[in-house]
């Protein structure tokens, strides 16, 4: 019996090869090391809320009428809101919410929307069609408008906004993985794989999507500052996080009634969205010049 | 590909989208929610009512029954009645239609009006500290929430200058003094036809904050796409061969490549007309804007079900019909896009 040879292929991931040299390029751009700064920072103030928070009880929207309408100071230097609550506090507490959730909704958006995506532009055909006429049913509707009939369906809640986002972006993905998906189809290391009989599904899985990460990755940061404003949006209009907790689009809501004459209480959550933002948006900028050099130098 | 065919094949990809959002609409309406026919009354539903509705709406009929009867309605305009104002929905929708529509396009001609010169002069001194600022300035502008700006032109221009109104469409005492007469529904046309100075001054100031809200988004997204575009026409072979020709470099910029580069802007004001769109929501409320988005957010918050679902039907057959007028001028504009 003679022996089979070996051939199994390697598949050929270029992802973590060009890991060192976005490091390089984002350490070397002030303007992209500030954003990672930031981003970093906001999320490890978000998971690490109620450690940090001045007053964690109030963050959390336990009232303290006394401390009502206080303006800014050394105790408060955000000030205080309408029911006396440390609005430093909630600003840290309403981190999760508005940052935290936002980043599980773009995992689920990828998680569900890359495997169709590399699905139809691989199988292409029916299946294409039919997962492409899909995602084009979901991309006619506005997106934050159809999130917010969705979440409207659910009922109201922080979870069931998050699920309403997820399902208005993942065809984003489908459309971007499809693309990249059509032209790895065509190289040799697929074609090689296909000639030895490797199975669709692990081609899928281990050659083609590994491969997709890079695009997903610079859409997936410049969509994160698009879905916090979003969550922000929602909750800005009393459909996410319900009161008394915490968020930052809600926060500005609250405030707005006293916007001329206690500015702070909406002014500090709104630059807290800002801020983040703004960060993942100049990240996601560098890293587009990066990836697609083509397109933007 | 010809120009004709390219035409037919697009109408009809937009009808069967337009049923496809149809059916969509249908099953957030009565699929996603775990009571429909609770939804359809209110909060305060009676089982009694909930019986009743249940029927009305046919809800125990089986799926496909549920959307032919819901289709029919559709096509004879009937959007089913508010529950907040108890008035047909499309009646709610047609009053306030014209105070969006002013709003969304005074945003979006500000938004192109800015945006695409930014984009073009960033393209031109490309790598310069003008090219970083307007990359700076176009980020900041997809940046800031709209529900944020609002409010912070409201306290820079109204309470520290006292520049411009805080919110509404006209001053209240208008209607005694130069009330405007309604023709077109859109206040700035109307004041300036009957040349009634005083309102289209007024008009136009209240207008100002609102319209600059709903643009920062939009003139970011713009500036960003038109430089990228007019980069990519730039490095084109007859650009270079207009410069082996000695020709000036600003002809080559504003003349010769901008033509080009608007195209694909075209597109991306199709995809503004989306965040515009549901902007307008955010600045309605900021600004107490007697328009469409006042309307969906009172409906979304009071549980408006026929409205909501009704709104979000309309809103995208508009962005539908939008992104088809968008490709139609193209295919007229550009030769080649008929040819793909």
């Amino acid at each position: 019996m003679t022996a089979i040879p070996d051939l199994t292929i390697e598949p050929e991931v270029q992802s973590t090869r060009t890991f060192r040299h976005v490091l390089n390029v984002i350490v070397r751009d002030p303007l992209s090391l500030a954003s990672t700064i930031v981003i970093i920072l906001f999320i490890l103030i978000a998971i690490f809320a109620k450690q940090i928070a001045p007053y964690p009880l109030e963050g959390a929207g336990k009232t303290n009428v006394s401390n009502s309408m206080l303006p800014p100071s050394w105790e408060h230097p955000f000030g205080a809101d309408k029911l006396g609550r440390d609005v430093l506090s909630r600003v840290i507490v309403g981190a999760q919410p508005a940052l935290i959730i936002p980043i599980g909704v773009v995992l689920f958006a990828v998680l569900i929307g890359a495997p169709l995506g590399a699905l139809a532009g691989y199988k292409g055909g029916w299946v294409d069609e039919l997962i492409m006429r899909i995602t084009d049913l979901f991309l006619a509707f506005p997106s934050l408008l159809l999130a917010m009939a969705i979440a409207s369906a659910l009922g109201r809640g922080l979870e069931k906004a998050a699920f309403a986002l997820v399902i208005s972006w993942w065809p984003w993905y489908t459309r971007l993985v499809r693309g990249v998906t059509l032209s790895l189809k065509e190289r040799y290391f697929v074609e090689a794989a296909k000639a030895i009989g490797v199975r669709d599904s692990v081609i899928i899985l281990r050659h083609i999507l590994p491969n997709t990460i890079s695009p997903i990755l610079v859409q997936a940061t410049v969509d994160l500052g698009t879905v916090i404003l979003a969550m922000g949006g929602l909750a800005f209009l009393g459909l996410g996080t319900q009161p008394p907790s915490p968020d930052w689009g809600l926060m500005v809501s609250e405030g707005r009634t006293y916007i001329l004459t206690q500015g702070w209480i909406s002014t500090f959550p709104g630059i807290a969205i800002f801020v983040v933002v703004l960060a993942f948006n100049l990240l996601g900028d560098t890293l587009r010049d990066i990836f697609d050099p083509r397109q933007y130098r | 590909m010809n120009k004709f065919e390219f035409i037919l094949r697009r109408l009809f990809t937009s009808i069967i989208v337009l049923i496809g959002v149809s059916i969509m609409t249908f099953l957030i309406a009565r699929v996603v929610p775990s009571n429909a026919a609770e939804l359809y009354i209110g909060p305060k539903a009676r089982p009694e009512d909930i019986a009743r509705v249940t029927k009305q709406l046919g809800l125990d009929k089986p799926l496909p029954v549920q959307y032919a009867v819901y289709m029919n309605e559709l096509l004879h305009g009937d959007l089913g009645l508010s529950l907040g104002t108890k008035r047909p929905v499309l009646t709610e929708i047609r009053d306030r239609l014209p105070a969006t529509l002013e709003l969304l396009l005074s945003g979006m001609f500000l938004a192109v009006l800015i945006g695409v010169p930014l984009g073009v002069l960033s393209a031109r001194w490309q790598g310069k500290p003008l090219d970083t600022g307007v990359r700076i300035i176009s980020i900041m502008g997809v940046s800031m929430p709209a529900f944020f700006l609002g409010l912070l032109l409201q306290i820079f221009f109204f309470r520290d200058l006292h520049l411009l109104p805080l919110a509404a469409r006209v001053n209240g005492n208008l209607r005694f003094t130069s009330p405007i007469v309604e023709m077109t529904g859109f206040f700035l046309i109307d004041s300036l036809l009957t040349r009634n100075w005083v309102a289209f001054k007024d008009v136009f100031l209240h207008l100002f904050l609102p319209s600059v809200t709903l643009a920062a988004y939009s003139i970011g997204l713009i500036a960003r796409m038109t430089r990228a575009s007019m980069l990519e026409m730039l490095e084109q072979d007859y650009i270079r061969t207009a410069r082996a020709y000695g020709v000036r470099d600003a002809v080559i910029t504003y003349l010769y490549a901008l033509k080009n580069a608007l195209s694909p802007t075209l597109t991306i004001i199709g995809i503004t007309f989306a965040y515009a769109l549901t902007g307008t929501f955010f600045v309605e409320v900021i600004f107490n804007w007697p328009g469409l988005g006042q309307f969906t957010v009172r409906s979304l918050l009071g549980l408006d079900y026929p409205a909501i679902m009704g709104i979000t039907l309309f809103g995208a057959v508009g962005y539908v019909l939008i992104n088809l007028i968008v490709d139609l001028l193209q295919a007229w504009i550009d030769p080649r896009i008929s040819l793909k």
